[in-house]
């Protein structure tokens, strides 16, 4: 299968930190592509590289097997928007879209009509005449969408497009991109560190940590799948539970068995959903809640077992008809969960114990 | 409440007595024998010759420092490079040190007996008590006002305009034309009049490398000392409102200017309130 850029072990330092860590990634043509991780993790300098705004240490860039590092960036075609928008401050609404087709010399009727296709796409024809100063938030990301837009360039960049924008407006923006997106058709790599955000717009996404990738696919496979005890923490809530496999059953330091998996003995952490954690009422449970928390719809139960401490998410409604308050003696049981070996990595399923072998381990 | 308008009242009169009283006096003095004594001062050769060697010396000096303050905000702004404190501390140089001196530095340079004197004798250039060296010297005086406007401003506004212009297709050159230059246009206007002004009012600098030749090498500050001091009061104080009045120009220009763009200059102040 073809490739819309190929990213072949890229390499960047500044100074003796190094961003970006021999990182190769193959990315789909049409495909919406998330760069998700924590600040600091390269994923807006990996998307600089592309773009031509660094330089690399080592590595190569391919858009479509032509050999992008050769490239200076205004050779390249590539559409960039800011996090920040960095529209062209003395510039009209309608001059900042026609900007790059001004460079390129661009015949003046074609420039209009191009710009005022435009402004129709991203809904803002009556303010051509604007100063981006004069519009919201929401109103310039637009605008240095229909800027980056403009030349019809084979990739989209867009680094934190919605990072600066409140939360409301974000949703709004983000469906029209995915609208957007599936109107053209057109390459696009977005950088963000809201996981909600890549995984409810892209199609692939791509977990970067350190510099690295941790993994990449489909939002679901990614969820379902962690490929390290990182990834798992950075999508969501984790109880850890330390503990070691034997004979196909963990055991936590604590001395409970927490559920079987199917791996080669030896030391290992469980990391479990709160969703995943069962509490019941038991009067001779091993278990103590020490708190209890309703926020809304979703309510929180912690228990406690010989230092261990586990958080259990259910419904307010079910915290209700469970009776459970803190102090409460319980039973905990785990639906599912991953095991990861002392480095954090090896992922396997942890599934559910029968009771008969909790029983049998206490 | 009174506190406020007694503040104020003050405010007022401290302007009123430093800055509308002296020009109010420059004018009624130089206008005090009569309209046709004042042209009559006016129309004589060596002042009309100190006005034609101020307005070269400040057609020379302020396009010389606007390039430089531009390339120097720009280097500043957009690159880091070694010796780039250095540069910023350097910059303010002239502001530091009192002008008499930075002639006398001249006349120690390019003087007969200076370090380049006998170089520049034998070569039949003359540098000090000529045009080249009142020149320089007010270069030197007014390096710092356009590059002092622009550094700060182009340091705040960033870089991000000119990343996202080179990712449009810009080659540097239309980068530095069409956005870097216009983003600063304001700061530079600011920056333009201001070294306008002190270029055409220098004195201290000027004096000592001019040689005061009366009706040569003379500039509008140093026609009015020269006046005062010969008792020649009346001419003197019409010398110094053809000062005054330059300085009004630049501020009804300066007023014009932002009354023509006022939309524009909104909006701009609004996205840097942002």
């Amino acid at each position: 299968m073809s490739t819309a850029i190929d990213i072949t072990l890229l390499g960047k330092s500044f100074g003796p930190h190094k961003v970006l860590d021999d990182v190769s990634l193959a990315v789909l043509p049409g495909e919406l592509l998330a760069l998700l991780g924590p600040s600091g993790s390269g994923k807006t300098t990996l998307l600089r590289l592309i773009a031509g705004l660094d330089q690399p240490d080592s590595g190569a860039v391919k858009f479509d097997r032509d050999d992008a590092l050769r490239r200076r960036p205004k050779e390249r075609n590539v559409g960039f928007v800011f996090q920040h928008y960095a529209l062209f401050r003395h510039m009209t609404v309608f001059e900042n879209i026609a900007f790059s087709l001004r460079i390129r010399r661009a015949p003046k009727d074609e420039v209009r009509v191009r710009v005022t296709e435009l402004l129709k796409l991203i809904q803002l024809e009556s303010l051509a005449g604007r100063y981006p100063a004069q519009l919201s938030g929401g109103q310039r990301q637009r605008v240095a969408l229909a800027r980056a837009l403009a030349s019809q360039p084979r990739v989209l960049l867009l680094d934190e497009p919605f990072g600066a924008l409140d939360a409301v407006v974000r949703r709004d923006l983000r469906r029209w991109l995915r609208q957007l997106h599936e109107e053209m058709n057109i390459t696009t790599l977005f950088v963000t560190h809201d996981q909600e955000e890549a995984f409810d717009l892209a199609d692939r996404v791509v977990i970067m940590h350190g510099g690295k990738i941790c993994q990449l696919g489909t939002p679901i496979e990614i969820y379902s799948n962690p490929a390290d005890a990182f990834v798992h923490e950075f999508l969501g809530e984790s109880n850890r539970i330390p503990g070691r496999l034997r004979d196909g059953v963990f055991v936590a330091d604590a001395g409970f068995v927490a559920g079987t998996a199917e791996a080669a003995d030896g030391a290992a952490t469980a990391y479990i959903r709160p969703h995943h954690v069962g509490v019941t009422a038991q009067p001779r449970g091993e278990w103590v809640v020490q708190r209890v928390a309703a926020t809304g719809a979703q309510a929180r139960v912690v228990c406690g077992h010989h230092g261990v401490v586990v958080e259990a998410a259910m419904t307010a409604d079910a915290l209700l008809a469970s009776g459970l308050a803190v102090g409460s003696a319980v039973d905990v049981a785990f639906a599912g969960g991953t095991l990861f070996d002392q480095d954090g990595k090896r992922p396997v399923k942890l599934t559910a114990a029968r009771p008969a072998l909790v029983t049998a381990g206490l | 409440m009174a506190g406020r308008v007694s503040l104020i009242l003050l405010a007022l009169a401290f302007m009123a007595l430093f800055l509308v009283l002296p020009l109010v006096i420059v004018f009624s003095e130089a206008l005090s024998s009569g309209f046709f004594t004042y042209v009559g001062a006016l129309n004589d050769p060596n002042v009309g010759s100190a006005v034609l060697m101020t307005l070269m010396i400040a057609a020379i000096a302020v396009p010389a420092n606007l390039v430089f303050g531009v390339l120097a905000s720009w280097c500043i702004a957009r690159f880091s490079f070694v010796g780039r404190d250095l540069l910023i501390t350097l910059i303010d140089l002239p502001f530091s040190i009192s002008p008499v001196v930075a002639g006398l530095l001249e006349v120690l340079l390019f003087g007969t007996n200076g370090l380049f004197g006998g170089w520049l004798t034998a070569n039949n250039i003359q540098i000090i008590f000529a045009l080249p060296g009142m020149v320089l010297a007010t270069i030197f005086v007014t390096f710092p006002f356009v590059a002092r406007e622009l550094i700060p401003l182009a340091q705040e506004q960033g870089n991000d305009e000119e990343e996202a212009a080179v990712t449009l297709g810009a080659s540097g050159f239309q980068v530095f034309w069409r956005v870097s230059l216009p983003k600063l246009r304001w700061g530079l206007l600011y920056g333009v009049l201001l070294c306008n002004a002190r270029a055409m009012g220098e004195f201290g600098a000027v004096s000592v490398v001019s040689g005061k030749i009366y009706g040569s090498t003379d500039t509008l500050p140093l026609a009015v000392e020269s006046l005062y001091e010969s008792y020649n009061i009346q001419a003197a104080f019409a010398v110094a409102s053809l000062l005054a009045m330059l300085a009004l120009v630049t501020l009804v220009l300066k007023a014009a200017l932002e009354f023509a763009h006022r939309d524009e200059l909104q909006a701009t102040r609004k996205q840097k309130a942002k």
